[in-house]
């Protein structure tokens, strides 16, 4: 199913300018390797570490957490602390 | 992660303060720390550091160390695992130099000798042939053009065209239009800031005990925050399977994110491998300044606007951190807490990682928060004084709810700023008068919080009593609040539970004790695992009664019978079913292993009084108010403890604290008599109040409360001692120095 991504606006330059982009998957796994495969420049940054907000909710590593289309999904930097 | 079904609001253990458990043992002196460890025919090690900031190592020359007697292995680059990349390289870079020496205090090469003292003098024998670099130590100079470039090979495919090599990652993110929010201003403020490197200051060094044998087989014995990622990094390093490597965390004297990567362990487990003796290092207080990992010093520019009513029209905030001599200053945890206390049309926030001749940065409570929150926060000071508004008041209008697009992209759930916002305007404190020369300052701060990967072993004794099994090293009470959070499952008294911290021989893996995750994630899975010996208990019980599973419950540490149709028997307690476990089945236990991430974000609002002498420029705090969302506090006097805790070092970093560096790129103030923190006549009582709005995602409500407490203070202090001084006040520390020579641009410019 096509998801709807929010990306942060730092990298826009390496998905053409968009900050916001939809890609087919049902998890949190499928949504990092379609944005790898539909967009080749995040490699780099999906492979540095990024954590997955849905509708709020902070996903910090997991890859198999569930995607339906009515939420709202943000890519972010990947969580960490002290 | 499932949110749990059960939402407790009726505790019985949980919100108790019962005796710490490890009380006893630290007020006795028996505890043992990283440096109690001994072992036959330990040899103690010493390492080599450059002294000088920025070098080309040349030759490296241990002859004479090695010929001195009781001196048994020397070991430099050349020893340790080749070809590692990504954060490993980084880590062994800065663990042993390679080519280059990139700071002061920079390790070069170590030694294993039959006393420390022997080992100091080897030391002092190697030689080390140096070619000296031009170097930089300052965030601003090392983005300049003309800087010397540290590694031209570092910077990611973030960083925009055009910038220095030594900007390494970028950031930027928000949403809205900022020109469009700022033309619907009454008022613009903007400002620039800087702060000083400052140290996590935990009184215990660093040190270890490491046996590496040459089948690859290793034992090691060190004061961390995370003893699985000590076990990962230093296999890696020394190149060896990772489950071969036991690591066993010591009681730990303070981390604060500092404790959550390797130094000398990797150091200690090569020295081993090549002398075949147990070696034991221990940092002395210079090296911990030199040579662990502080918190990054930072450049930033604020941008506001606000309307005479006090609606924020639109926020900007550029950041930029220098994290040492490798990538990883937190200048996206910058970026994104900055203004997420604040609900935002308009709002764009930026961040730079620069590296420069100093030792790589490494975590410190809520990293690269609390700094960006000094910038914006002293910037909504200065627009309530100038439109005439009440800071609490302006901070409630404008506040993160639920449902709030955060600064940082998506929307917060069920969130406690306003609550905490509502106890600051309601306190005692906030009306208060102030005396003469006193000031008054607030501030907002806000940090994530963390899940991570863990697991919980629990195991029930044939007496009753209870063994619970974490990996998550206690740093902050989390053996209390385990049992207390098992206690409330099992419904038997806390004082039956023991609770150990497990090596990585005996339990899964198990994140670092960092992201405030430890009452969050090792909570969760100990309730899970106590829930899952109550599932097995109900089955001996059901078992025993010749009676369906389902059809027994567990109520006030009893099994008992769901209702008249399930029969008519007496509740079993557990200390009935477990006398005799073995013969009713085996032994029972609980386990819970997952990577919880339902960890809720938390706010906190901080007031603070402060006074200042004119003359000598010294600040006193003179009362100070943490109130903070816990979710819910399990031991709530662990919780005070950590909101004083955060208030005090914040108190500290705002005030005094700070790495100097000199001309040569040398750290001028490597001792605790020079580098000041806080003692107790510096501090006043520091009252709390904690705010208890439950995180949907633990199933007692629990919040992180481990670092949201030290994001208010740097903009608290600094608005209260500007109000009292007369004088905005731009860069930390805000040592008296620099209160004078802010006074006295103040009276010139007057």
């Amino acid at each position: 199913m096509k998801i709807e991504v929010h990306l942060w606006s730092g990298l826009r330059t390496l998905t053409d300018g968009l900050e916001k982009v939809e890609v087919e998957a049902s998890n949190t796994g499928e949504l990092l390797d379609a944005l790898a495969k539909d967009y080749p420049a995040l490699v780099p940054v999906i492979e540095a570490g990024v954590s997955i907000a849905i509708d709020g909710r902070i996903i910090a590593t997991g890859l198999m957490e569930p995607l339906r289309p009515d939420q709202e999904i943000y890519l972010m930097q990947r969580l960490k602390g002290g | 992660m499932a949110l749990d079904d059960r939402k407790d609001t009726d505790f019985k253990f949980v919100g108790t303060r019962p005796d710490r458990p490890d009380g006893h043992d630290k007020v006795t002196g028996k505890a043992r720390f990283g440096a109690d460890a001994h072992a036959p025919g330990m040899l103690h090690g010493a390492i080599v550091r450059s002294p000088h900031a920025h070098a080309r190592i040349l030759r490296i020359d241990t002859t004479k160390a090695e010929a001195l007697d009781g001196v048994k292995a020397v070991v430099t680059r050349a020893d340790f695992a080749h070809g590692l990349s990504g954060e490993f390289g980084f880590v062994l870079e800065n663990v042993m130099a390679g080519d280059k020496a990139l700071y002061d205090g920079h390790a070069v090469a170590a030694i294993a000798a039959s006393s420390a003292l022997i080992a100091r003098d080897a030391a002092k024998l190697v030689k080390v042939d140096y070619e000296i670099l031009p170097h930089v130590t300052d965030v601003d100079a090392a983005m300049a053009e003309s800087a010397p470039i540290l590694n031209s090979s570092y910077a990611d495919a973030s960083v925009p065209e055009g910038l220095h090599p030594n900007v390494v990652r970028y950031h930027e993110s928000g949403h809205g239009d900022v020109d469009a929010g700022f033309a619907k201003a009454d008022l613009i403020i903007e400002d620039s800031f800087k702060t000083e490197a400052t140290h996590q200051g935990y009184i215990e060094p660093h040190a270890c005990l490491a046996t590496l044998g040459s089948d690859g087989k290793g034992e090691l014995w060190c004061t961390t925050q995370g003893h699985w990622i000590a076990q990962k990094t230093c296999a890696a390093l020394v190149g060896i399977d990772t489950s071969q490597l036991r690591v066993t965390a010591s009681e730990i004297g303070g981390g604060f994110g500092g404790k959550t990567t390797v130094f000398v362990e990797p150091v200690a487990l090569a020295l081993s491998r090549k002398a075949n003796r147990p070696v034991k290092i221990v940092m002395n207080r210079s090296e911990v300044f030199r040579a662990t990992g502080p918190t990054s010093s930072t450049s930033m520019d604020v941008k506001i606007g606000m309307t005479k009513d006090g609606t924020i029209t639109a926020a900007q905030g550029t950041f930029r951190l220098q994290g040492g001599a490798f990538p990883g200053a937190p200048m996206e945890f910058s970026a994104m807490c900055a203004f997420a206390p604040y609900a935002l049309d308009n709002v764009q926030q930026i961040g730079y990682d620069v590296i420069s001749n100093r030792p790589k940065q490494a975590a410190y409570r809520a990293p690269g928060a609390p700094m960006a929150s000094f910038a914006v926060e002293s910037v909504i000071d200065e627009l309530c004084k100038k439109l005439g508004l009440d800071p609490i008041e302006v901070r409630l209008k404008n506040a993160s709810r639920e449902g709030t697009k955060a600064s940082y992209g998506p929307r917060f759930q069920r969130i406690g700023l306003v609550e905490t916002l509502e106890a600051a305007k309601s306190h005692p404190h906030y009306s208060a008068p102030l005396k003469p020369g006193q000031g008054r300052g607030v501030s907002c701060g806000f940090w994530f919080n963390h899940g991570g990967e863990t697991s919980v072993s629990l195991a029930l004794s044939e007496d009753g009593t209870c063994q619970i099994s974490v990996g998550t090293p206690d740093i902050g009470g989390s053996r209390a609040s385990m049992a207390l959070m098992a206690a409330e499952v099992l419904g038997i008294d806390y004082e039956n539970f023991r609770v150990t911290v497990a090596d990585t021989a005996t339990l899964g893996y198990n994140d670092v004790s960092h992201g405030s995750r430890v009452t969050y994630a090792s909570g969760l899975a100990t309730i899970k695992a106590a829930k899952d010996a109550v599932n097995k208990l109900c089955k001996r019980a059901a078992a025993k009664w010749g009676i369906p599973e389902d059809a027994v419950y567990w109520e006030d540490g009893c099994a008992k019978p769901s209702g008249a149709n399930a029969g008519n028997f007496d509740p079993i307690p557990l200390a009935e079913i477990t006398k005799n476990m073995g013969s009713t089945g085996g032994p029972i236990s609980g386990h819970f292993e997952a990577t919880p991430e339902g960890a809720g974000v938390s706010f906190g609002t901080h007031i603070v009084d402060a006074e200042v002498d004119p003359e000598t420029g010294k600040t006193a705090v003179v009362r100070y108010t943490v109130i903070q969302d816990a979710g819910k506090a399990i031991h709530p006097t662990y919780v005070e403890g950590q909101f004083q805790g955060g208030a005090a070092q914040g108190i500290g970093w705002a005030l005094n604290e700070e790495y100097i560096y000199g001309e040569d790129g040398r750290l001028q103030n490597s001792i605790f008599l020079d580098y000041r923190v806080p003692v107790a006549s510096d501090l006043p009582m520091i009252d709390t109040v904690i705010v208890e709005v439950p995180n949907p995602g633990h199933p007692y409500g629990v919040r992180g409360v481990g670092e949201t407490g030290i994001v208010p203070p740097l903009a608290a202090i600094a608005n209260a001692v500007s109000a009292a001084a007369g004088v905005r006040l731009r860069h930390l520390p805000m040592s008296p120095p620099r209160i004078l020579r802010a006074l006295k641009a103040q009276t010139r410019e007057d």
